[in-house]
């Protein structure tokens, strides 16, 4: 495929349209929109996921991260069994009072079949994180290395200005932790031991939670984000976070 | 060391003490109230925060985590910009009416900032920390770090202004009071991005918020300058003289010209945002027409812009009882209107266009007793710093005796005073 792209657009021309491109893509775009709004409303495409989710062109072949740390929801897979947030709970310590993931409930009213929709949320580890770029103090702030939304507690000053900028809602005042509280991907109880996987995907026994990495075109991650059968989405692309938890049927 | 500085605080603090205590009944009782109110404020904010947990004591949650204390703090700050505003166009900036009511207004300005700090700082979970890690790791990108960094500057220079001011050290005041306008306008918009810059929250985000609060200031600057002079002729027993009644004059047509931009600006807004997204959209509803429409339009639009305009203008601005009514009620208005613009930016849920069964109504805040209490501990240290001030500060009346020489020098314009 990128054999037959003619030199000159590689580099200095790489922001130019040509319109074969443009019809081609557009083609494709219908198809997938197609499927997409056929497989559950507000859903969008793997192309316009990709496109505008992520800024550049480069991010598809490059990641920024290494390893660039993300989830796959498998959403009609989750049965709202609650194993994976009974993991998260005893995993990391989460209070009765607090969550760092759980699981919503849409109901399908005018379904044949599946009457509820189940889906689960958590921190969506922004690339273009707003609760970072509002903490004074850089209490919260973006693993240089891995991605991940980290916070670093002492620094907190419980302004809560982040649980306001979070569009997600992953965010909670953690009394015990006297300091804000958000999924970590486990990276405190887990990935910094040297364990693979997080809490919920390990628990989860429909493998709805998939969890990886992005940079690594061996990883399962990459490969459910880059295959083009099934529609990809995330959760309020308007706001333009760039989030790194992305979800699909099937 | 020390005696030298006492040799020098005590003839200056014997007599204030002694205007203070002959202040009279109905003053002492003023103070005594107030000085209760920010006892108890502090005490049911200290409780808050290391007793009981703002979890249980205050009203906010993880879905509305900030309110009421947030809106006083910011209703405090913004009045403060205002203030500093409305007194600079006086001495700063030449326009010699308002001389009158410069140094009074700098006082205000101050007290307000610090009211608007103990609020605050009963709000934050840890106040220590934020005094070490604003200043050992700032945040940069941050429009809360620099609305607090430049909110804590302003307050220096403002201080700093009333020290020259009160020495009569005109030429120093102006540069003093330069840079404090310069930092209040910059802190003042800040804490207006902070609301801007939250991309995911709909009611909140654009440019409409920064130059809003900078508009709102200089109405909010207005109704305090005009309550607050005519309470301190009542407190010192005072006829207002025809220089400050020529001040409150032209305080009072600003106070118009303002609120009709605010008007103005308040129905475009409405109109802009009901055709906005869902999100934005279902805020204002709950705002004009849902549980929030009491405190809008009986509140700030009646009591807080309607009736004040017209009593403005009933007044001729001359009508002294008028014009105090009508700052009163804009004040009041002014202080549900920050309230409902924190609160209603917060009440649709996140996940609200999702349709899912957990988020598909609107959240709901009500204050706690020990949030009222803190308010009420803002609003009782600056009625007592008010209290305290002019009888500490004589009234402020030092200003009618500025050299005339330092006023040619300073405000060129001062040779056509009346």
């Amino acid at each position: 495929m990128k054999d037959n792209i003619p030199s000159g657009r590689k580099t200095g021309e790489e922001k130019r349209e040509y319109p074969e491109d443009r019809e081609r893509r557009n083609f494709l775009k219908m198809g997938l929109a197609v499927t997409g709004m056929l497989a559950g409303g507000t859903i969008i495409s793997l192309i316009s996921t990709i496109g505008k989710t992520f800024a550049f062109d480069a991010y598809r072949e490059k990641y920024p991260y290494k390893p660039h740390y993300s989830m796959v929801i498998r959403q009609d897979r989750c049965i709202d069994c609650k194993r994976c947030l009974e993991a998260c709970v005893s995993t990391n310590h989460v209070p009765d009072y607090g969550w760092r993931t759980i699981i919503l409930k849409r109901e399908l009213s005018a379904s044949i079949d599946q009457k509820w929709d189940f889906i689960p949320i958590l921190c969506n580890q922004c690339n273009n994180p707003p609760c970072v770029r509002t903490c004074p103090t850089r209490a919260t702030y973006k693993d240089k290395k891995n991605g991940i939304i980290m916070m670093d507690y002492k620094k907190c000053i419980g302004c809560k200005s982040c649980i306001m900028a979070c569009p997600y809602n992953a965010r909670y005042y953690n009394e015990k932790r006297s300091a804000i509280d958000k999924c970590d991907f486990c990276f405190e109880s887990r990935l910094s031991k040297g364990l693979k996987n997080v809490a919920c995907a390990e628990a989860c026994p429909a493998d709805a939670r998939v969890f990886g990495d992005l940079s690594d075109p061996g990883d399962r991650v990459f490969k459910l984000i880059h295959q083009l059968q099934k529609p990809v989405w995330v959760l309020r692309e308007e706001v333009g976070a760039k989030p790194n938890i992305f979800y699909m049927k099937g | 060391m020390a005696s030298s500085a006492q040799r020098r605080i005590l003839p200056i603090l014997k007599p204030a003490l002694g205007r203070v205590l002959s202040g009279g009944g109905i003053y002492l009782i003023f103070v005594g109230v107030f000085a209760l109110l920010t006892l108890i404020g502090i005490v049911a904010g200290i409780h808050a925060l290391f007793i009981a947990g703002t979890r249980h004591a205050y009203g906010t949650y993880r879905e509305i985590p900030v309110a009421i204390l947030i809106s006083t703090y910011i209703f405090f700050v913004v009045a403060s910009t205002g203030l500093c505003l409305i007194s600079s166009l006086g001495h700063v900036f030449g326009f010699p009416s308002l001389l009158p009511i410069a140094r009074r207004s700098v006082y205000l300005s101050i007290i307000t900032i610090l009211s608007g700090f103990l609020v605050i700082g009963l709000e934050i979970e840890h106040p220590f920390r934020m005094a070490i890690y604003n200043i050992l790791s700032p945040n940069l990108s941050s429009n809360i770090w620099w609305m607090g960094t430049l909110y804590s500057f302003a307050m220096v220079f403002l201080i700093i202004e009333f020290i020259f001011l009160w020495r009569g050290t005109h030429g120093k005041a102006v540069i003093a009071g330069l840079l404090g306008v310069i930092t209040e306008v910059a802190a003042n918009t800040n804490l207006g991005g902070v609301f801007a810059m939250m991309h995911g929250r709909s009611f909140w985000y654009g440019q409409y918020l920064p130059f809003y609060f900078l508009l709102s200031a200089l109405v909010t600057g207005c109704a305090f300058i005009i309550f607050f002079v005519v309470s301190a002729h009542k407190i010192n027993r005072l006829v207002i003289d025809e220089m400050t009644a020529k001040a409150l004059e032209v305080v009072g047509k600003l106070a118009v010209f303002f609120l009709i931009i605010v008007i103005i600006f308040t129905s475009w807004k409405m109109l802009t945002t009901s055709v906005g997204g869902v999100s934005a959209v279902e805020a204002m509803k709950a705002l004009v027409t849902g549980p929030y429409a009491f405190n809008f339009w009986a509140i700030e639009v009646l009591a807080g812009m309607i009736v004040p305009l017209i009593l403005l203008f009933m007044s001729r601005f001359k009508n002294i009882l008028l014009m105090f009514t009508a700052a009163t009620l804009m004040i009041f208005g002014i202080f549900f209107m920050r309230l409902d613009m924190v609160v209603v930016g917060q009440i649709v849920p996140l996940y609200y266009e999702l349709g899912v069964a957990e988020f598909s109504r609107l959240h709901k805040y009500t204050p706690s007793i020990h949030e009222i209490l803190v308010v009420l501990g803002g609003i009782g240290f600056c009625g007592l710093a008010f209290l305290l001030g002019e009888k500490i500060f004589a009234g402020f009346r030092k200003e009618d005796s500025i050299p005339a020489a330092e006023q040619t020098v300073a405000v060129p314009e001062a040779k056509e005073m009346p």
